[in-house]
C-alpha cells in the first residue's frame, strides 16, 4: 500500500511501509548507505507526519519483511496476542506515542500490552519520540529475570565482566575476572569472547569460569560467547553450560549469516533448560544485536537498520532470555558515523527492548574510527541509567584488548551508582559484603594483599 | 587515591587491570594513557599515508622496480569511512591503469596489493618488512605481479586488482583496525581467482601482524602454505583450513 502527506502544498509518497518507515528514521549513515534514508530533513518530516497519522493496525497488514520468505516475520505474526493489542487497536502511531507518555501508560498495562505489540509498531512510534520520550517510556517498563540471581528490579543496575584476552589465555581471562570482582561487577554474567571457536577453548574456558564462580559461590552465571551451536554441543559432551548466547539479527537472511535459524535457538534453548543449572529462575538465553547487522549481511530487505534491530528483539523474547543487549557502536561509522548518531541508536534500542518485554541492557561502545569517545559513552551511559537500563558491559580500563573496541570501564559502573543510588542484583550485593568488598550503602571498601579472591591465581 | 593491590597480575594481561581510583574515577595518569592511546589510535585511522616513503621501500625489495599506485573510487578518508563500498572498487583513472592494452592478456600467479586499510601507521611500519620476508621465501616457479600500492582501499579492492593482473591468487595486506591497545597490527587477506563479487568466506586472512604478533618470517611461511594448497585445491576461503604450523598467532603480551 501506498502512503502520502501534503507538506506545503507539495505531496510526498512513499509506496510502502518499509519505505516509509526508513524515511521517518533520525539521520543515520547505515540507512544512508543503504540507500533507504530521506533525502533531506523535508521529506523526513513529511514521513514522520504520515507514519503519525497510520493507523497502529495497519503493522498487522502488511509485513516490512515478507512472511513467505522469513521465519522472523511469521514468528512475529504468530505470536502476536489481538487481545493484548485491544487497548491500543484504535489509535494512530502518533497517538500512541501520546498515550505512552500519559499516566494511563504504567507498568501495569504496559506489561499487559506486550504481546500485542510488534517490533515494527515499537519501531514506529520511537521514530516519532524524542530522546526524553525514549527514556522516560522505558523507565516506566519493568522486566525482572532469574537465574542465580534476580536482574531489573527497582533501583538497580547489573554488569556483565567481560574479562577477554586476545589469546584466550586463562590466566589472563582470570585476571580480568578478578578486576571485575574487586570492583563490584559481574551479576549480568561473567562472559568471555573467545578468539578462537574451537572445542578446546571453549572447554577450558567454560571449566574455569565454573570453577571459579563455584569456588566461591558467586551468586552469578557464566557464559563464553562462542557460536550456538558450540555451546549445544558443549552442554551435551557435561560441559558446565550456565547461560547460552548468540547473537542474533531481525531477519532470517541475517540470521543465516550468522548460521543460525529459530529452530537451533530452539533447540539451545531447550538444551540449556534441561541443565537445570539456575538456582532462583531459568532464564537461561543470553542475546546480543545491534543496529547495521542485516545490512552488513546483505539482508535488510530494503528495511531501516532501526526497525531491523526491533524484528530482532521480536527473536530474542521468544526465548525469555535472562539478559539482551544491542551492542550499539561496535559495528563502525558506516552505520552510525557518530557519538550523536550512536547515543540515539542506544536510547532508541533500549526503548524498543523494554517496550517489547526485554531485559535489555547496552554494550555503551565505539570503535576508534567512528567520530566519538569516552565523553559520548559518558552521556549514554548517564540517560541509560536515567531510562532505567537493565545493564551494561564493563572491560578493564574500557579496553578492550581482544575486540579492539572501547566499552565501558568497571570504574564507570561505580560512578553510575554514586550518582544514581542504584545498586547490583541483590543476591551478588550481599555476596560481595559478605566478601568484605561492599560496605552496607554498596560502596566498595578496601582492600588488603590478602583477601581470598586474590588467592585465585595461586 | 585507591591503589589495587593485585597489579602483580597485569604480567597475566594486555588488559588495563588494577589502574586503581581516584573516588569512583580512573586516577588522572589512567585518564591520560587512556587518552594517548585513543589519540594514537585515531592518528593510525586519519593520518594519510607517506605513498612516496613506503614506496621508496617496496621499490628496494623489487630490484629497483616501483610498485604501482592506485586509488580507490572513495576520494577522501571521511568517505572512505562512510562509503565502504567505494573502498572495494578502483577509481576511473586507476581502472584505466591497470587495464591491459587491447590484445594482450597478463597473466601471474601471486599479485601482491599493499594498501593503507584502517591504520595507515601498521602500513607504514610493517608492509615492507612482510613484503620482504614474501618475496625472498617465494618458491621459484611462482611468477609474481609487480607489486600494487591502493590508497583508501578495502580488503576487496584486491578482487578487480587481481582480475585486472590476470592473477590466479591475491594477496592484500593492509592495516587491521586500531584498537587502543594496538594501533599497528597489519591483516593479510589471500583470494584465489580474484574479481569483483568475491566473498569473505571465499578468503583466508592472516591477522594480528605486528611486532607483537605474527612475525614476517611467519607471515611469508604461512601465506606460501595456503599459496601452496589454494593453486592445488583451487579455492580459498573456509574449505582451505590453515595447517601450516608456523608457531601461533599470540602476541607478546600472551
Amino acid at each position: 500500500m501506498a502512503y502520502q502527506h501534503t507538506l506545503d502544498s507539495r505531496v510526498w509518497h512513499f509506496p510502502d511501509l518499509k519505505t516509509l518507515l526508513a524515511k521517518a528514521t533520525p539521520h543515520r549513515s547505515g540507512d544512508v548507505l543503504a540507500g533507504v534514508a530521506a533525502d533531506s530533513p523535508v521529506e523526513r518530516t513529511a514521513a514522520r507526519m504520515a507514519l503519525a497519522d497510520l493507523p497502529l493496525s495497519r503493522f498487522l497488514e502488511e509485513p516490512v519483511v515478507p512472511a513467505e520468505t522469513d521465519e522472523v516475520t511469521r514468528l512475529i505474526f504468530e505470536s502476536h496476542c489481538r487481545d493484548a493489542f485491544s487497548p491500543v487497536a484504535h489509535l494512530t502511531v502518533g497517538d500512541f506515542r501520546d498515550w505512552l507518555l500519559s499516566d494511563a501508560a504504567d507498568e501495569a498495562s504496559l506489561t499487559a500490552l506486550r504481546p500485542g505489540l510488534t517490533p515494527e509498531m515499537v519501531a514506529a512510534v520511537s521514530k516519532l519520540m524524542r530522546q526524553q520520550d525514549l527514556i522516560s517510556v522505558a523507565r516506566k517498563c519493568r522486566v525482572v529475570t532469574r537465574f542465580r540471581n534476580t536482574i531489573g528490579l527497582p533501583g538497580t543496575l547489573a554488569m556483565r565482566l567481560q574479562p577477554n584476552h586476545p589469546a584466550d589465555d586463562p590466566r589472563g581471562v582470570l585476571a580480568g575476572v578478578l578486576d571485575g570482582l574487586m570492583y563490584g561487577c559481574g551479576d549480568a554474567v561473567i562472559g568471555v569472547n573467545p578468539v578462537s571457536d574451537d572445542m578446546t577453548t571453549l572447554a577450558m574456558l567454560l571449566r574455569n569460569l565454573d570453577e571459579v564462580i563455584q569456588r566461591f559461590a558467586i551468586p552469578t552465571q557464566a557464559c563464553v560467547l562462542a557460536h550456538v551451536s558450540s555451546q549445544i554441543e558443549a552442554i551435551n559432551a557435561g560441559l558446565p553450560v550456565d547461560l547460552v548466547f548468540q547473537s542474533i539479527g531481525g531477519t532470517e537472511a541475517t540470521n543465516r549469516s550468522f548460521g543460525i535459524s529459530l529452530a537451533m535457538l530452539r533447540e539451545a534453548h531447550d538444551a540449556a533448560l534441561a541443565t537445570g543449572r539456575g538456582t532462583v529462575g531459568s532464564n537461561v538465553m543470553y542475546f546480543e544485536t545491534g543496529q547495521g547487522s542485516a545490512l552488513s549481511a546483505n539482508a535488510h530487505h530494503g528495511v531501516d537498520q532501526q526497525t531491523c534491530e526491533a524484528r530482532a528483539y521480536g527473536v530474542a523474547r521468544a526465548f525469555d532470555p535472562l539478559i539482551c543487549n544491542t551492542v550499539v557502536g561496535f559495528i563502525g561509522p558506516e552505520y552510525l558515523h557518530d557519538g550523536k548518531q550512536i547515543i540515539r541508536a542506544g536510547l532508541e534500542d533500549h526503548f524498543c527492548g523494554k517496550l517489547l518485554g526485554l531485559p535489555i541492557g547496552c554494550d555503551a561502545c565505539y570503535t576508534n574510527h567512528a567520530e566519538a569517545d569516552a565523553d559520548d559513552m559518558d552521556s549514554l551511559m548517564t540517560l541509560l541509567a536515567t531510562a532505567g537500563v537493565t545493564f551494561l558491559i564493563g572491560v578493564p580500563g574500557a579496553d578492550d584488548v581482544m575486540l579492539g573496541y572501547q566499552s565501558l570501564s568497571f570504574h564507570d559502573a561505580l560512578y553510575l551508582r554514586e550518582v544514581f543510588g542504584l545498586r547490583r542484583a541483590p543476591e551478588f550485593e550481599a555476596w560481595l559484603a559478605e566478601m568484605d568488598l561492599l560496605d552496607r550503602h554498596g560502596r566498595l571498601l578496601p582492600v588488603s594483599t590478602r583477601h581470598p579472591l586474590l588467592s585465585m591465581q595461586t | 587515591m585507591v591503589e589495587d593491590p593485585w597489579a602483580g597480575l597485569r604480567s597475566l594481561t594486555p588488559a588495563r587491570i588494577a589502574l586503581g581510583r581516584a573516588g569512583h574515577a580512573l586516577p588522572t595518569r589512567e585518564l591520560l594513557a587512556a587518552d594517548e592511546a585513543h589519540a594514537r589510535a585515531r592518528a593510525a585511522v586519519h593520518a594519510p599515508l607517506d605513498v612516496d616513503a613506503l614506496g621508496d621501500q617496496l621499490r628496494e625489495l623489487t630490484g629497483g622496480v616501483p610498485p604501482v599506485r592506485v586509488e580507490s573510487a572513495a576520494p577522501d578518508r571521511s568517505r572512505y569511512l562512510l562509503r565502504p563500498d567505494l573502498g572495494r572498487r578502483l577509481s576511473a583513472e586507476s581502472r584505466r591503469q591497470l587495464t591491459p592494452p587491447a590484445g594482450h592478456a597478463p597473466g601471474c600467479d601471486l599479485a601482491i596489493l599493499i594498501a593503507d586499510g584502517l591504520s595507515t601507521t601498521a602500513v607504514a611500519r610493517h608492509a615492507a618488512a612482510v613484503v620482504g620476508a614474501i618475496l625472498s621465501a617465494a618458491p621459484a616457479d611462482w611468477r609474481i605481479a609487480p607489486l600494487v600500492l591502493a590508497t583508501q582501499a578495502r580488503v576487496a579492492l584486491g578482487d578487480e586488482v587481481g582480475e585486472l593482473l590476470g592473477a590466479r591468487l591475491i594477496a592484500v595486506l593492509l592495516g587491521e583496525r586500531p584498537g587502543l591497545s594496538c594501533q599497528e597490527s597489519l591483516g593479510l587477506y589471500l583470494t584465489w581467482a580474484p574479481r569483483p563479487g568475491r566473498t569473505d568466506a571465499e578468503r583466508n586472512c592472516l591477522s594480528n601482524i605486528h611486532p607483537g604478533g605474527l612475525s614476517p618470517a611467519n607471515v611469508a611461511h604461512k601465506l606460501w602454505w595456503l599459496a601452496g594448497e589454494a593453486r592445488r585445491l583451487s579455492l580459498t576461503g573456509v574449505h582451505l583450513k590453515d595447517r601450516s604450523g608456523a608457531a601461533g598467532l599470540l602476541g607478546e603480551n600472551s
